[in-house]
C-alpha cells in the first residue's frame, strides 16, 4: 500500500471511529439508534423556537453594521469558539489517555506522523461537526429571517472549528511538556471547564460590578464597550463580518483555520508519538506519598462513606464540573455581594441558580456514587444489607452537595433569611429528586463511563433536567409569586412521579 | 442451624459442619445454567470445581456467593442458611472473579482498609494483617500507590488480599490464575494452600487442571449445569478404570460423554 492509499485508509478508520463514538454518545446501545436519531432531529428541530426568540432579532441586520452590533455578533462568535475549544481540549485528552488502539498504532509500521496528522484532523472534524449540529437551529432561523446571504455562518463555524482544534492541540501538548502527563489529565479538564465558561461568566461578573445586572448584553451594547472597542475595519470584526454574508471575508478566515490546523499538524504530529510514549510510561507514578499504614475504625458505613469521598475527591471529571458549577455560582455570589450595599430585586435570580446548580451537580453525583461501582461484586457480597449500602452512597451525595452549596446560602442569609430558607429547602429538594432518579434507573457501570451515562437511560437524563428546571423555577415563585410556586412545585411533583411510574425499579 | 456467633468457637471447626451445603441449585437464563445441583463441601477441605466453558461454574459460585438468585434450591454456609440470611453467610466468606474488581483510585492499602471496614474488622487485628498480606503477595514496593497503573496480575494480587483480609472460612474463587505469572501463580497458591492448612475452606474454578490436580482434596466436575463426577483424584481413576490416567484425559472424556448424552 502506497503512503497516500495508508493515509487515506486510516483516515476512513478514524472518521468511522468518530462517528461510531459520537454516536454511542448520543444514542447508546445499537438498537436504540433509530430512535435516538428521530429523537435528535425532534430535539434540533424544537431548537429553532428557542433560537427564534434568542437570535431572531438578528436576522435583518444589514452591513455596515454599528459597532454596538459588531460587539454582540462577535461575543457570540467568541462564546462558540471558546466551548468549541473546551470540547477539542478534552477530545485531545482523549486521544493520549483513552484510546485502546495506541499500542497498536504504535508497535505498527506505519508513519506515526502521518498517522497522527490524520488524528489531529479527524479531532478537528468531529469539533466542527458537533459544532455545526448545534448551530443548525441559529443559523436556519437567520436564513429564513434574513435571506440565504446568513448561510455564510456555517462556513465561520468551520473556520472558527479548525482553529478550536488547532489552538487545543497546541495547549495540550504544551501542558504535557510543562506539567507531565500524570497531572495533564486533570489540568487539561479544569482548564476545559474554565475556558468553557470562563467567558460568559467574565461577562456576567462586568455587568454585575457595573450596572448590577446578571445580562450580558448589557456590557456588550454599552457606550463604555463601543469606546473601547477597536475600528470598524479592524480584522477582529472578521467573523462577524463574514456570518452575515461577506464572501471574501469569509475565504480568508476559511485559509486562515486550515493553515492554522496545516501548521499545528506539521509541528506536533512527530511530537505525538513521543507524548503517547510519555503518557504510557508514567502510567504507574501517582503515588500517595509516604502515609501511616494503620487503619481506622467506624461502622460499616463509615467505610463506604469514606471510600466514596476518597474516590470523589480523586475524580479529575469530578472536579472539573465542580469547578465549573462553582464558576457558574460566582455572578450570583458577587450579585449578593452587591446587594449588601445597594438593595436589588434582582437578588432574587441567586435562588434558581443555586436550586438548578445543586440539582445538576447531584445528579453526577450520584451516578458515580450509586451506579458508578467498580467493585460491584466486592459490595454485593459484603455482609451489610443492599438498603444500608444505598443509604451510605446517597449521604455522600447529600453531604457533599451541603459542603459546596452551604457557605452560599449562609451568606444569603445575611441579605434575606426567607430567600435562604426556601433555597436551601430548594437545595435539598433538588439534591434528594436527583439521587431518587439515579436509584431508580440506576445499572452497573464502571466509574470511567461516566461519559456515557446518559446514554443507559435518555428518560432518567430528561427527568434530572426538568426536575432540577422545575425546582429552580418553584423556589424562586417562592420567593417571589408563592401560589404560582404551588402550581410549580406540583408539576414537578408529577414529573417526578411520572418517572418513578416508568422507571425499572421502583424500591 | 448453626448461629453465627457460635463459628469461631474451636468445636464448631471441629465438628462435622459442612462449609458448603448446596441442594438442588437451579437457574435458567434462555436455558438450564444449573440444573438442581447438589453439592458438599467439608469444612478445611479444598474443592476444584471444572468444567467446559458455558458449564455452569460460575453461575453456581456466583449464586453461593450471593451475587445472584437461584431459581430454585438452597445454599447452607456452615449451617447458615443464605438465602434467609445472607448478611450472616457473607460475614464467613469471600469472593474472588477472574476480572479483579478494584478501584483505580485507591491504593492497595487504602483499598484493604475499605474491605475490612465493610466487613467490620477491629483496625487493630486488619491493619497488621493486610500489611503482612500485601508484603506476602510481592506488593511491598506499591503499597502506597494506586491501582490505575497496575498489571492484571497485581491487581487479581490486590483483590486476593481483600478477600483474605476479613479472614473468610470459606474462601470462593473464579479463576483466580488467569493472568497470573509463574510467580504470581506460586504466591497466591501458597497463601491459599496456607489459609486450608488453617481450617479455611477453599472452593476454586479453574481451567488449569494441573492446579486441580496438585492442590484439589477433591475435584469436582460440572457439565451442563449438573455434577457429572466427583471426587479425589484416586477415586475419580478409579471411576474412570484406569489407574495411570491424567486428570486431562479424564476430564475430557468426562466431557465428552456428556455432550454425546445430550
Amino acid at each position: 500500500m502506497s503512503s497516500a492509499a495508508a493515509l487515506t485508509w486510516f483516515a476512513r478508520h478514524e472518521i468511522r471511529l468518530a462517528w461510531r463514538e459520537w454516536l454511542a454518545m448520543i444514542a447508546g446501545r445499537r438498537g436504540k439508534r433509530k430512535r435516538a436519531i428521530i429523537a435528535l432531529t425532534v430535539f434540533v428541530a424544537i431548537m429553532h423556537l428557542p433560537a427564534y426568540a434568542v437570535i431572531g432579532r438578528f436576522a435583518d441586520l444589514q452591513a455596515p453594521l454599528g459597532k454596538p452590533e459588531l460587539i454582540v455578533i462577535t461575543a457570540t462568535i467568541f462564546l462558540a469558539w471558546a466551548l468549541m475549544l473546551s470540547q477539542a481540549i478534552e477530545s485531545v485528552t482523549r486521544v493520549f489517555y483513552a484510546r485502546a488502539d495506541l499500542d497498536l498504532i504504535m508497535s505498527s509500521p506505519a508513519n506515526l506522523a502521518n498517522v497522527f496528522s490524520v488524528r489531529i484532523a479527524a479531532i478537528g472534524l468531529s469539533v466542527i461537526g458537533m459544532a455545526l449540529l448545534l448551530s443548525t437551529p441559529f443559523v436556519d432561523v437567520l436564513v429564513i429571517g434574513g435571506g440565504i446571504r446568513w448561510l455564510s455562518a456555517f462556513g465561520v463555524v468551520i473556520a472558527i472549528g479548525l482553529s478550536a482544534a488547532a489552538v487545543a492541540i497546541a495547549i495540550t501538548v504544551a501542558l504535557f511538556r510543562l506539567i507531565g502527563p500524570s497531572r495533564t489529565r486533570l489540568v487539561a479538564q479544569i482548564v476545559a471547564a474554565i475556558i468553557g465558561a470562563g467567558f460568559v461568566i467574565a461577562l456576567q461578573v462586568a455587568a454585575i460590578l457595573s450596572y448590577g445586572t446578571l445580562s450580558r448584553f448589557t456590557v456588550l451594547t454599552s457606550d463604555a464597550a463601543s469606546a473601547y472597542a477597536p475600528a470598524l475595519d479592524s480584522p477582529l470584526w472578521w467573523p462577524a463580518r463574514a456570518a452575515i454574508g461577506d464572501g471574501m471575508v469569509l475565504s480568508w478566515l476559511m485559509a486562515g483555520g486550515l493553515l492554522l490546523l496545516g501548521v499545528v499538524m506539521a509541528v506536533f504530529s512527530p511530537k505525538f508519538a513521543d507524548t503517547v510514549v510519555s503518557v504510557a510510561a508514567t502510567a504507574r507514578t501517582v503515588r500517595r506519598g509516604p502515609r501511616a499504614t494503620a487503619f481506622r475504625g467506624g461502622t460499616r458505613q463509615q467505610a463506604l462513606r469514606t471510600k466514596e469521598f476518597l474516590l470523589l475527591r480523586r475524580d479529575p471529571w469530578l472536579l472539573s464540573q465542580s469547578l465549573m458549577q462553582l464558576l457558574y455560582l460566582v455572578p450570583p455570589a458577587l450579585m449578593l455581594w452587591r446587594s449588601f450595599s445597594e438593595s436589588s430585586d434582582a437578588i432574587v435570580l441567586i435562588t434558581p441558580v443555586i436550586v438548578m446548580a445543586a440539582g445538576q451537580l447531584a445528579g453526577g453525583l450520584a451516578w458515580l456514587t450509586i451506579s458508578g461501582e467498580d467493585a460491584a461484586d466486592l459490595v454485593a457480597t459484603a455482609p451489610l444489607p443492599p438498603s444500608r449500602v444505598i443509604r451510605a452512597k446517597v449521604e455522600v451525595v447529600l453531604l457533599s452537595i451541603g459542603a459546596i452549596f452551604a457557605p452560599l446560602i449562609a451568606a444569603l442569609a445575611f441579605a434575606s433569611v426567607t430567600q435562604a430558607i426556601v433555597t436551601a429547602l430548594g437545595v435539598i429538594v433538588a439534591t434528594v429528586s436527583a439521587a431518587a432518579i439515579q436509584l431508580w434507573f440506576r445499572v452497573q457501570a464502571k466509574r470511567s463511563q461516566f461519559r456515557r451515562r446518559q446514554t443507559s437511560s435518555r428518560l432518567a437524563t430528561f427527568a434530572e433536567a426538568f426536575c432540577s428546571i422545575g425546582w429552580a423555577a418553584t423556589a424562586a415563585l417562592a420567593v417571589t409569586i408563592p401560589i404560582a410556586a404551588l402550581i410549580s412545585g406540583a408539576l414537578t411533583v408529577g414529573i417526578l412521579a411520572a418517572t418513578w411510574k416508568i422507571s425499572p425499579r421502583r424500591d | 442451624m448453626v448461629r453465627k456467633e457460635q463459628l469461631d468457637r474451636p468445636e464448631v471447626m471441629k465438628s462435622d459442619v459442612l462449609a458448603l451445603e448446596v441442594r438442588g441449585l437451579t437457574k435458567r437464563f434462555d436455558r438450564p445454567a444449573v440444573d438442581a445441583l447438589d453439592l458438599t463441601i467439608r469444612t478445611g477441605e479444598f474443592y476444584a470445581l471444572l468444567g467446559p466453558n458455558g458449564a455452569g461454574k460460575t453461575t453456581t459460585l456466583r449464586m453461593v456467593a450471593g451475587l445472584l438468585k437461584p431459581d430454585n434450591g438452597s445454599v447452607a454456609i456452615w449451617g447458615i442458611d443464605a438465602l434467609a440470611d445472607p448478611v450472616a453467610a457473607k460475614q464467613i466468606m469471600a469472593w474472588v472473579s477472574d476480572e479483579p474488581m478494584i478501584y483505580d483510585k485507591l491504593t492497595p492499602l487504602e483499598y484493604l482498609e475499605f474491605v475490612a471496614g465493610l466487613w467490620g474488622i477491629d483496625p487493630a487485628v486488619s491493619s497488621p494483617s493486610a500489611l503482612q498480606l500485601l508484603v506476602s503477595l510481592g506488593l511491598e514496593p506499591h503499597l502506597h500507590e494506586r491501582c490505575e497503573g497496575f498489571s492484571k496480575g497485581m491487581r487479581q494480587k490486590v483483590a486476593l488480599a481483600g478477600a483474605l483480609v476479613h479472614d473468610p472460612k470459606l474462601i470462593i474463587l473464579d479463576e483466580p490464575l488467569t493472568g497470573l505469572d509463574a510467580l504470581s501463580a506460586r504466591h497466591v497458591k501458597g497463601l491459599l494452600q496456607e489459609r486450608v492448612r488453617a481450617g479455611c475452606t477453599v472452593i476454586m474454578t479453574t481451567h488449569i487442571l494441573e492446579v486441580a490436580e496438585r492442590m484439589a482434596d477433591r475435584i469436582g466436575v460440572i457439565a451442563a449445569g449438573r455434577l457429572v463426577a466427583e471426587g479425589t483424584l484416586t477415586e475419580l481413576r478409579q471411576q474412570n478404570g484406569s489407574n495411570d490416567t491424567s486428570l486431562e484425559d479424564m476430564f475430557i472424556a468426562l466431557v465428552d460423554a456428556e455432550a454425546a448424552a445430550a
